[in-house]
C-alpha cells in the first residue's frame, strides 16, 4: 500500500515538475548549492530557481545565514567549493574576488542571461562577475505628522535642515531625541560616516594607491555633521543597529530616522506597529549637504556569483537555475520584498526612498580591495570623538594610523 | 615513587599537553611573527546598476604565486608587537616626551588599543576578584547555617547565575537596563532624569559590566566554599565555643585558616577567568566604553575578508604573558609554604 503510495507521489511530482520545466536549467543532474545571507528578496530567488531548476539537478541545497559573509572565503577555498553560488552584495563580492574566488559569466550570460537588463551585470574591467537583482541603499524615514505638529515646513533635504527639523520637534516638546539612526559601534559607525563623507564629496584613497586619505577638510565637516545630528539621537545611540532603530520606529519613538531601504517594507505593514505611525511616515531621498547635490547614502545591490572552484557544468547548471528565477512573474510575486532591479517591477511606496536616492546620484559604496580594513578603522576609531572625547582631527588620524598599520599587516600598504 | 615511575605514570599527559597546548601556543607565536604578502593592486574600472568607478582590485594569480612561495607570509619579527595596534612603542614614547603632566599622558596612552584595553581588563579583574571571593564565602556561610530542608533548594537557587550562559545572562542584563527596561526605566523615574541611560556614559558602562561579572561568578566561589565548609573539623569549633569564642571569632581564627588553600585556588581561577572577560561586552554591546584583551583578538579576527593572524596572534601572545604576571605572586607564595611545610 504505502509503496503504490510513493510510486503515485512520486509520478505526480514528476508530472509537477515537468509540466513547471518551462525554463532552460542548462546541464541536466548537477549538483546546485546556493550560500546566501537571510533576508525575503534573498529567497524569493533562491525559490524561484528551486522550483524551476531543481528537478534537473541531482542535488539543490541552500544555506541561507545572516553569517554568509564571514564563511564564503573559508568555504570557496577549497577545490571543489561548497558552494557553486554565493549571492553577494557590493563589499562581499570584493571580498570573494580579493581571494579570486568568483569566475567572469560572459559566456553564460550569452548562453542563458537573454532577458537580463544590462544594468543588471556588474563588470570589473570589461568582464561581467555578477547579476545584481536588487537595489538597497540608506535614507531618510520621517513623520509627516510629527513634523507638521512642530512646524516644520516641506520635508527637510539637507543635514541643516534635519537638525533645524529636530531641533523644532525637541523645542515643541513632543521628543527629546526625535532623530535614529545606526550607530553601533563597528560597522554601523563606520557606514554613517561613509554616507556622509560622501555626501561632502570625500574620498576615501588617494588615487590610484591604497594610502587612506580622509583627514582633511571634508573629513572634519563630515564628522562635524555627525556630531551635531547625534545630539538628537537616543542616547543609547552606539549600541543600537538596523533592529533596534527599526523597533523605536514601530514603537513611534522617533519622528526622522536613517535607516535601510530594506526595513521599508518591514516598517510599512501592519505588524508591530500602530496605525499612527505606519500611516504618517514616508520614505524620502537621503538629505545632502547644504548647496551640496550628493545624498548622504551608499547604493548596494545584490546579486549572484558564480565559484571558480567548481565544474564548468556545475557552474553552468548553477547559473542557468538562478536567473531563471529572474522574471517580471517572480517580481509580481514579491513585488514589496525589493527594490528589484528586474523587469516587471512597480515602486511602492516602500521602494520611493531608494529610488529618490539613487536618482539623485548616490554614490555606490566604494568597491576598493582594501575598503573593508579602512572600514573597520572607522567603526572602531570615531567613537571617541563621538562620545566628546577627542577631536574631529584626532579622531580621523587614529583612523588612518590604525588603517595603515592594519593595512600593512594585510599587505596593501 | 621512583623518578622513573612517575615520569612513565604522567607521560600520557604530559604528551597531551605538549601537543594540545605547547605546540598550539608556538605555532600561534610563529604567526605573530609573520604578516601577509603584498597585494599586488591593479586598478580596474567597476560597472554596477548605479554608474561607474575606478577602484582597485587584487591581482590574484600574481598575489597567489607570491603566496606559494612562503605560505607563513612575509618575515615581521616584532613588529606586530611594537606597532600601534600593541605596544605602540613610538607613539608612546612620543606622548610621553610632548606630555608636560602624568594625566595628559595618560590620556593619550588611552587612545591605543592595546593600553585602552589593558585599563578596563585589570580594573575588570582586580575589582571583581575580590568581591566574588568575598561574597561567595559570605553566601556559603549562610547556607551552610541554614536548617537542612532549605539548603537545597538554595544551593540551587545561588547557582542559577552560573548555569544560565553568560551571553543569555548579559543579553538578559542588556535588556532590562534599556531606558524602557525594567531597571532602567526605574533609575530614570528615580533620578528623574530621562535621558539617563546606563550604556550611554563610560562610568556606569564600567559599573555594569563588573555588577554582572560578579553575579555570574559568585556562584563558583560559593560551592566552592560551601564544600570546605563540610570539613571544618567539629572539635577544634567546639573546642573554641568553649573557650568562649564568638562566632565571628570562630570564623575568622578557625573557619577562614581552614579554608586558606581553597580561597588561593579560587584566587587563580578567578584571575585567570577575570583577566578573559568577553562575553559581556558583546553582550551588553559595550565596546564604545569598554574593550578587553580577548575582546581585541577576536576584532582582528572578526573582518572575514582581512583577518589579521598576526595581530591575534600577538595579542593572544600579550595575554598569555598577563596571565602568567597576574597569578606569579600567588604561585610564589604556593611555593613558598610549600617549602615552610616540608621544613617543619
Amino acid at each position: 500500500m504505502l509503496f503504490k503510495k510513493l510510486i503515485l507521489v512520486g509520478f505526480i511530482s514528476l508530472f509537477f515538475s515537468s509540466s513547471l520545466y518551462a525554463a532552460d536549467c542548462g546541464p541536466n543532474g548537477q549538483s546546485i548549492r546556493i550560500l546566501a545571507s537571510d533576508f525575503p528578496a534573498i529567497h524569493a530567488i533562491a525559490n524561484s530557481a528551486e522550483s524551476n531548476c531543481a528537478g534537473s539537478a541531482s542535488e539543490f541545497n541552500r544555506n541561507h545565514t545572516t553569517e554568509a559573509r564571514q564563511i564564503m572565503n573559508a568555504a570557496q577555498t577549497p577545490n571543489p567549493a561548497e558552494y557553486t553560488s554565493v549571492i553577494v552584495a557590493n563589499s562581499t563580492l570584493v571580498q570573494l574576488m580579493n581571494d579570486g574566488l568568483v569566475r567572469p559569466l560572459d559566456d553564460l550570460v550569452e548562453k542563458y542571461g537573454g532577458h537580463l537588463k544590462s544594468n543588471q551585470l556588474i563588470t570589473i574591467d570589461g568582464k561581467i562577475m555578477a547579476i545584481a537583482f536588487m537595489a538597497n541603499s540608506q535614507h531618510m524615514y520621517y513623520r509627516t505628522d510629527i513634523l507638521e505638529k512642530s512646524g516644520v515646513d516641506g520635508i527637510p533635504a539637507t543635514y541643516d535642515e534635519v537638525i533645524s527639523a529636530a531641533e523644532k520637534i525637541r523645542a515643541a516638546g513632543i521628543m527629546e531625541h526625535p532623530l535614529v539612526m545606526n550607530l553601533k559601534v563597528g560597522w554601523n559607525v563606520g557606514e554613517v560616516f561613509n554616507t556622509i563623507y560622501l555626501a561632502h564629496g570625500g574620498e576615501f584613497f588617494k588615487p590610484g594607491s591604497a594610502e587612506a586619505s580622509i583627514n582633511n577638510a571634508k573629513g572634519v565637516a563630515a564628522l562635524e555633521t555627525m556630531k551635531a545630528l547625534v545630539e538628537y539621537a537616543h542616547p543609547d545611540h552606539l549600541t543600537q543597529a538596523s533592529d533596534d532603530t527599526q523597533g523605536l520606529w514601530e514603537a513611534g519613538q522617533a519622528a526622522i530616522g536613517f535607516m535601510w531601504g530594506s526595513r521599508g517594507g518591514v516598517i510599512l505593514d501592519n505588524e508591530g506597529s500602530s496605525a499612527e505611525v505606519t500611516s504618517n511616515t514616508v520614505l524620502s531621498a537621503a538629505p545632502t549637504v547644504t548647496g551640496g547635490s550628493i545624498p548622504g547614502a551608499t547604493l548596494w545591490w545584490d546579486g549572484i556569483t558564480i565559484a571558480t572552484n567548481v565544474s564548468d557544468s556545475e557552474a553552468e547548471a548553477t547559473f542557468a537555475a538562478l536567473v531563471s528565477g529572474m522574471t517580471s512573474e517572480m517580481v509580481a510575486a514579491n513585488n514589496d520584498d525589493a527594490i528589484w532591479l528586474i523587469d516587471g517591477f512597480k515602486p511602492g511606496p516602500a521602494a520611493a526612498g531608494v529610488s529618490a536616492t539613487a536618482q539623485g546620484g548616490a554614490k555606490s559604496y566604494p568597491m576598493f580591495a582594501q575598503m573593508g580594513l579602512l572600514h573597520n578603522a572607522l567603526g572602531a576609531e570615531l567613537v571617541d570623538f563621538l562620545k566628546g572625547s577627542e577631536s574631529a582631527e584626532q579622531a580621523l588620524s587614529d583612523v588612518e594610523a590604525v588603517y595603515e598599520t592594519a593595512a600593512k599587516d594585510a599587505g596593501y600598504l | 615513587m621512583k623518578h622513573s615511575t612517575f615520569l612513565l605514570f604522567s607521560l600520557p599527559s604530559l604528551s597531551v599537553m605538549f601537543l594540545f597546548i605547547a605546540i598550539p601556543i608556538v605555532s600561534v607565536f610563529i604567526q605573530s611573527l609573520h604578516i601577509e604578502h603584498k597585494q599586488v593592486i591593479i586598478v580596474t574600472e567597476n560597472c554596477d546598476p548605479f554608474g561607474c568607478e575606478t577602484t582597485t582590485a587584487v591581482d590574484t594569480e600574481a598575489s597567489a604565486k607570491l603566496k606559494e612561495k612562503a605560505p607563513l607570509g612575509k618575515f615581521n619579527g616584532f613588529k606586530t608587537y611594537s606597532n600601534r595596534m600593541h605596544f605602540a612603542f613610538d607613539e608612546v614614547g612620543e606622548a610621553w616626551k610632548s606630555s608636560d603632566s602624568f594625566t595628559v599622558f595618560t590620556k593619550k596612552l588611552y587612545n591605543y588599543p592595546l593600553y585602552r584595553a589593558l585599563s578596563f581588563t585589570l580594573t575588570y579583574t582586580f575589582v571583581v576578584t575580590p568581591f566574588v571571593l568575598f561574597l561567595g564565602f559570605l553566601v556559603a556561610v549562610g547556607v551552610n547555617n541554614l536548617p537542612k530542608m532549605f539548603k537545597g533548594p538554595t544551593i540551587f537557587a545561588s547557582l542559577l547565575p552560573m548555569i544560565v550562559t553568560p551571553l543569555v545572562g548579559s543579553l538578559i542584563l542588556f535588556w532590562m537596563v534599556d531606558g524602557d527596561g525594567v531597571i532602567g526605566a526605574t533609575l530614570q523615574k528615580i533620578f528623574n532624569d530621562n535621558s539617563l541611560s546606563l550604556k550611554a556614559s563610560p562610568v556606569l558602562t564600567w559599573i555594569m559590566l563588573m555588577v554582572y561579572g560578579i553575579w555570574h561568578l559568585m556562584p563558583f566561589s560559593f560551592i566552592v566554599f560551601y564544600a570546605g565548609l563540610q570539613t571544618v573539623p567539629q572539635e577544634t569549633i567546639e573546642a573554641a565555643t568553649i573557650d568562649g569564642a564568638s562566632k565571628f571569632q570562630r570564623i575568622r581564627h578557625v573557619v577562614i585558616p581552614h579554608l586558606m588553600p581553597l580561597a588561593i585556588f579560587i584566587t587563580l581561577i578567578l584571575l585567570m577567568d577575570n583577566f578573559r572577560v568577553f562575553e559581556p561586552i558583546i553582550g551588553f554591546r559595550a565596546e564604545a566604553h569598554a574593550t578587553s584583551i580577548s575582546w581585541l583578538i577576536w576584532n582582528h579576527l572578526r573582518e572575514s575578508a582581512y583577518p589579521l593572524y598576526n595581530a591575534a596572534g600577538a595579542t593572544s601572545m600579550v595575554t598569555i604573558f598577563g596571565v602568567a604576571i597576574l597569578l606569579l605572586p600567588v604561585l610564589i607564595r604556593t611555593w613558598r609554604d610549600f617549602k615552610e611545610k616540608n621544613k617543619g
